[in-house]
């Protein structure tokens, strides 16, 4: 299907809702606003509210590919903007020498030879400002506070220009820029300058009614009934004051599995199997056995009516 | 001026849109031109007929910080929505109190009042770091406080260091060849690989994290602690900061203001239990789930500035250290009280927390915070 630039937000929470993704009305303004203003989306809040997905799901609305640049500490623009093939160098090299022309060629000749567009690798940010207008890709940087302060600074001017300089070759620039989303669970702030560049939305965790929905969107053959048990279930053992509160992320992995043993309502025996995909750490396990499961369920199902 | 959604739709809107930014900035909410202007081009996309998109708009383009979307959320009420009522204390107290600083009252006084007498102040003049160093905090007076503060700025934090995995070229060999330079060199003899090229791997300061204890018990010492993590702040990169009291409170970015009164006024306003209660194993507990085991503790410094009473559950105390422990490089107590003579640390936090801690250091004194400054470093 063709895609048609939104008119409104509502129009983008209509196009996420087709491919699965329930956008919250801030979210789905924030989104038409970075397609409309041509700026970066940045997301930023608690791991597993779906962040990561909101640029999944734009790729596929919008027919795009999703490029998709994971950040660490280290990063670098070898790694993130572009890199020499270096072994097809060095058997072009090795050919020019022994077939005799690398001492014919001049050394000047010799670098213009190796250095042209088919022996670079082009690397996520390379590759994204690549596209031709028609085809214009989404880009995901993701977590970018895992990144340091020299990426950030990169990035800044990247995101300013769309596009890049490669001393041998010459400028890329991108005709139209690709639709760009930074996601950062604030493990450390980032940089003012370069939120300011993008638009900002701080992602919150859904409320029950929406949860319920985003479950049922994610899995499809869970009952209206069931997805609501499950979502009352997991606001319960968000209360508990875990390590690791579960986000959205985790009720739609536990839906899967308890979908997966064949499960039609909650009930204790299939709740303490599947306790590994809601609760991740081992100390929030123990406090969640302690607190009852089988309390947890009764009140899950009383909710359900 | 409040202007009704109806009104608005006729008036012009830059004036709306300079005057919701000015509201904005008045209440202490960073908003560069840049992105006021960007407001007003996304004003110019979804049009201010509906109070959800001008919020939006709004929200996205001059808010960047989960912070200020309350300040931002008032700050709507009050001019698109005309209801104008008493901002709550809770959410304005300190933001606006910001905006009377220098007045030198901040807090000072508390300490002031334990000094005893005056003619220390006068000797002072001559030799000031000579009698201060040693001298406890908690006897100062308020001249001799800001005369300390002044060396504490002089002490510089040269922080840990670990490796980095930024790449730099080197010219020594190393384990990690570098093809890019290798094969630049090679054309100067004719493609033939002749000198191999090296990069390293640097080094980058380690994360220093402190947890300042804001609670009754140590009142003679926080605020003095305070301006020492100041200069910690503005001095290197790298830097969080956090109270601990009834509450946790991130003070970072307040303290990140090279304009020192300004700083501590800032932070002491956004800290809203000074001198409250202690709930020392509680609000850990909070900081490990929210910040610590997250990222920001994760191969840091920890450096907690507390006496170590806790009215809590010492069991609480012990599994939140145990955990800080497990994701932190290392852990520094700072107890201005281990300087008392026979001192034990007896009390309750701060006898389940020991068994975690790295170093226990005193922190009484310039001269303890110079010790303190030492071991950051190394």
């Amino acid at each position: 299907m063709g895609f048609n630039a939104p008119d409104n937000p509502s129009d983008v929470t209509q196009g996420l809702a087709k491919f699965g993704y329930l956008a919250s009305e801030g979210l789905s303004s924030s989104i038409f606003l970075s397609l409309s203003l041509q700026r970066p989306l940045f997301l930023e809040g608690d791991p597993g509210v779906g962040k990561t997905e909101v640029a999944k799901t734009l790729a596929k609305w919008t027919g795009g590919d999703l490029i998709r640049l994971q950040c660490y500490e280290g990063l670098d623009a070898s790694q993130a903007l572009y890199e020499w093939d270096y072994t097809k160098q060095l058997l072009h090299l090795r050919a020019a020498e022994a077939t005799g022309r690398a001492s014919e060629v001049s050394e000047q000749g010799l670098e213009d030879e190796i250095y042209q567009e088919r022996f670079l690798v082009k690397r996520p940010l390379l590759k994204a400002i690549s596209y031709s207008p028609q085809e214009s890709p989404v880009l995901l940087i993701d977590e970018i506070d895992r990144a340091d302060d020299e990426f950030e600074a990169f990035l800044l001017e990247l995101l300013s220009e769309f596009s890049v300089t490669i001393p041998e070759i010459g400028t890329f620039s991108a005709e139209v820029p690709p639709i760009v989303v930074i996601t950062s669970n604030r493990t450390r702030d980032v940089h003012d300058a370069l939120k300011r560049r993008c638009l900002y939305h701080w992602v919150e965790h859904p409320d029950f009614d929406r949860e319920v929905m985003i479950i049922r969107s994610r899995v499809p053959d869970v009952s209206e009934e069931f997805a609501v048990q499950i979502a009352a279930a997991v606001e319960q053992v968000r209360t508990l004051d875990l390590y690791k509160a579960p986000g959205v992320a985790e009720s739609i992995d536990w839906t899967v599995a308890l979908g997966r043993l064949g499960s039609i309502t909650l009930d204790e025996e299939t709740v303490l199997s599947t306790i590994g995909t809601l609760v991740k750490y081992r100390e929030d396990q123990i406090r969640l056995l302690d607190h009852g499961i089988k309390g947890l369920v009764e009140k899950a199902l009383a909710r359900a009516g | 001026m409040p202007v009704s959604l109806s009104e608005k739709t006729t008036e012009v809107p830059e004036r709306l849109t300079v005057g919701f930014i000015s509201l904005l900035r008045s209440l202490e909410v960073n908003v560069p031109i840049g992105s006021a202007i960007v407001f007003q081009q996304a004003l110019g996309k979804v049009g201010v007929g509906k109070r959800e998109n001008v919020y939006w708009a709004g929200r996205t383009t001059l808010i960047v910080d989960p912070e200020d979307i309350p300040i931002y959320e008032y700050a709507f009420q009050v001019f698109w929505e005309g209801l104008i009522g008493l901002p709550e204390e809770d959410l304005l107290s300190h933001r606006a109190m910001t905006l009377v600083t220098d007045d030198g009252s901040t807090g000072e006084e508390d300490i002031s009042e334990q000094s005893e007498d005056g003619r220390e102040v006068i000797n002072l003049r001559y030799s000031p770091s000579e009698i201060l160093r040693e001298k406890d905090f908690a006897q100062y007076t308020s001249e001799e406080l800001s005369e300390a503060y002044e060396l504490m700025k002089k002490m510089g934090l040269l922080g840990g260091l670990r490796q980095s995995r930024r790449k730099i070229a080197s010219k020594r060999k190393s384990p990690h060849p570098d093809l890019r330079r290798t094969i630049r060199s090679s054309l100067r003899t004719d493609g033939e690989p002749v000198r191999q090229q090296f990069f390293e791997t640097g080094d980058r300061q380690r994360r220093v994290v402190f947890l300042l204890d804001v609670s009754g018990s140590m009142e003679s010492y926080s605020r003095a602690l305070l301006r020492f993590v100041q200069a910690a702040v503005v001095g290197r990169r790298q830097v969080e900061v956090f109270t601990l009291g009834t509450r946790l409170t991130r003070i970072t970015r307040e303290l990140s203001s090279r304009n020192l009164d300004r700083a501590v006024t800032a932070s002491s306003n956004a800290v809203q239990d000074w001198s409250g209660g202690t709930q020392l194993g509680e609000t850990l507990r909070k900081f490990n789930n929210e910040w610590g085991q997250r990222g920001i503790a994760r191969g840091s410094t920890v450096v907690i500035l507390s006496d170590g009473w806790d009215r809590g559950d010492t069991s609480v105390m012990s599994e939140q250290m145990h955990r800080l422990k497990k994701v932190s490089h290392q852990i520094i107590w700072v107890n201005p009280l281990k300087a008392s003579p026979g001192y034990e640390p007896l009390a309750q936090g701060m006898a389940a927390a020991l068994p975690y801690i790295d170093r226990f250091l005193e922190g009484h004194s310039l001269n303890s915070l110079s010790d303190l400054a030492q071991a950051l470093s190394e």
